[in-house]
């Protein structure tokens, strides 16, 4: 079974958000990076860019495929994880931690609310798996 | 649900990520899909080839029916066990099959099809053999493990005790030799040496064991697939099919023309296709940028469609994305290559990309 940090929140499409005040860090689960196997390439967003919730904002290609990000909130891209340039496999080592992928701000913090908890998450990695 | 190979249980059990592959549930990968391409080129793994399909072909008239059957000439093959690749070509010239016929005796030649058109193939050759005599069989209940890498011949042999482990310690490449129920050729889809080994079900998953206790790591269709791109060889149904010739493939060298008095099928067609220009040829592509080159991406030259990847991915002995292309015949140094709707610049090399576990120098 997949590690689902009981702290973060979670979309069906498989990326995780960490709350900070208005800011806010992605990434993808642990459930996703195992699905697709080892990463050879993320394409970020640039910093400054705007998206909505819902809006395609990064790409992480595995040896098996390429794969769409989405953005689980409106905001303004912030920072990036540079690292990830020459080191995507952090992404697959350590998907919560080293391997995230972007911050925002915040648009509206009441999209939070729209977001999965672990709970709800595992139940969609789980049903995933079969 | 897909037809399972004997070792299912044990894929299972090892954790593998399996797979339909040809209507086969296969294993995808074990752990790490990149660690396991690194652990064929320096070390040795194992891959399950059940799937694949072993036809034994005997009788007076089996030489006479392939040199009809094949693009490649079976007169090559004169030493017992030794193997030969060719395609199996249609009327037209399109590609059937690729396979490897082996040579055991005057009376019995032994062919590896492919098992996604293992239906289709077997129909084909029912038509074709009726006025040859000849007899198809099928052995049934046998299990096919590939053995690859630097190591894999020693390691192979170690688990065997003479004269088995003498026999094929000497075996020379792309020979094969039957030994009561075993078959033990050195072939294989990596690039690398090794062996393929056929034996009945009922002993493969010992075999499996004992060389998984003398090292030999499991090797899942990723890494399959990432080895064999590297090493050049072409995968049916993606870098060819029954809609392209081998010429247009990278496979005109399995084309004997000599002699020319030798009529087999798909001949007239190629031979149509040389007179009249082939106008497309087949490359490798190397991924300057970063960036992964997939199956089916457009490739431009001068801002002019030239053709599309026909097999990509990433190389993990170059660190690079690499691909095979079918391209139009002018394409050369560099291309573009369309990735979600950019243009990035891609190096045109030959093939292979990796020979004896080293990058080759372009």
């Amino acid at each position: 079974m997949s590690n689902v940090p009981a702290e973060l929140k979670y979309t069906k499409s498989h990326e995780w958000v960490a709350v900070d005040g208005d800011s806010v860090t992605i990434g993808i689960s642990d459930h996703a990076q195992d699905l697709l196997g080892d990463m050879v390439f993320i394409e970020l967003p640039e910093v400054g860019t705007t998206f909505s919730a819902g809006d395609e904002c990064a790409v992480v290609e595995s040896v098996k495929a390429a794969s769409d990000v989405y953005s689980p909130v409106a905001g303004e891209v912030t920072e990036v994880n540079e690292n990830l340039v020459d080191s995507p496999e952090t992404v697959n080592s350590d998907p919560y931690q080293a391997g995230w992928l972007f911050k925002m701000k915040l648009a509206d913090a009441g999209q939070l609310d729209g977001l999965l908890d672990a709970d709800a998450y595992s139940g969609v990695a789980a049903d995933d798996a079969h | 649900m897909g037809k399972q190979t004997p070792l299912y249980d044990k894929h299972v059990v090892m954790g593998a990520k399996m797979v339909d592959f040809g209507g086969w549930e296969m294993p995808l990968r074990y752990g790490s899909q990149i660690d396991e391409h690194h652990q064929v080129r320096n070390d040795a793994g194992m891959f399950d080839v059940s799937h694949m399909s072993v036809v034994d072909f005997t009788g007076p008239d089996t030489r006479a029916f392939f040199r009809k059957l094949f693009a490649n000439n079976v007169d090559r093959l004169s030493t017992p066990g030794k193997a030969l690749y060719t395609c199996m070509l249609n009327e037209a010239g399109g590609v059937l099959d690729d396979l490897i016929v082996y040579y055991m005796d005057e009376n019995w030649f032994r062919v590896v099809f492919n098992a996604a058109t293992h239906d289709k193939d077997l129909a084909w050759v029912t038509e074709q053999v009726k006025p040859f005599d000849v007899e198809i069989t099928e052995p049934s209940n046998v299990s096919m493990i590939a053995v690859q890498g630097p190591n894999a011949r020693e390691k192979v042999c170690s688990v065997y005790d003479d004269p088995i482990r003498s026999t094929i310690a000497e075996l020379a490449p792309f020979t094969g030799v039957q030994m009561g129920e075993l078959f033990v050729s050195r072939t294989g889809y990596t690039g690398e040496d090794g062996f393929e080994i056929i034996l009945p079900d009922s002993q493969v998953n010992d075999l499996w064991r004992s060389l998984y206790g003398v090292g030999v790591k499991p090797i899942g269709l990723g890494a399959r697939d990432s080895l064999r791109l590297e090493a050049g060889m072409n995968l049916y149904g993606s870098d060819m099919d029954e809609t392209t010739s081998p010429l247009e493939s990278g496979l005109g060298w399995t084309v004997a023309r000599d002699p020319e008095d030798r009529d087999f099928i798909g001949r007239e067609a190629l031979e149509k296709l040389r007179s009249d220009g082939v106008t497309k040829k087949f490359v490798g592509l190397i991924l300057e940028e970063k960036g992964v080159l997939r199956n089916h991406q457009k490739i431009f030259v001068n801002g002019l469609e030239s053709g599309e990847i026909t097999s990509g991915g990433f190389s993990p002995t170059l660190g690079k994305s690499i691909a095979f292309a079918r391209v139009s015949k002018e394409t050369g140094g560099t291309c573009k290559v369309e990735i979600r709707g950019k243009q990035v610049t891609a190096t045109v090399v030959k093939l292979p990309f990796v020979r004896n576990g080293k990058a080759v120098q372009h």
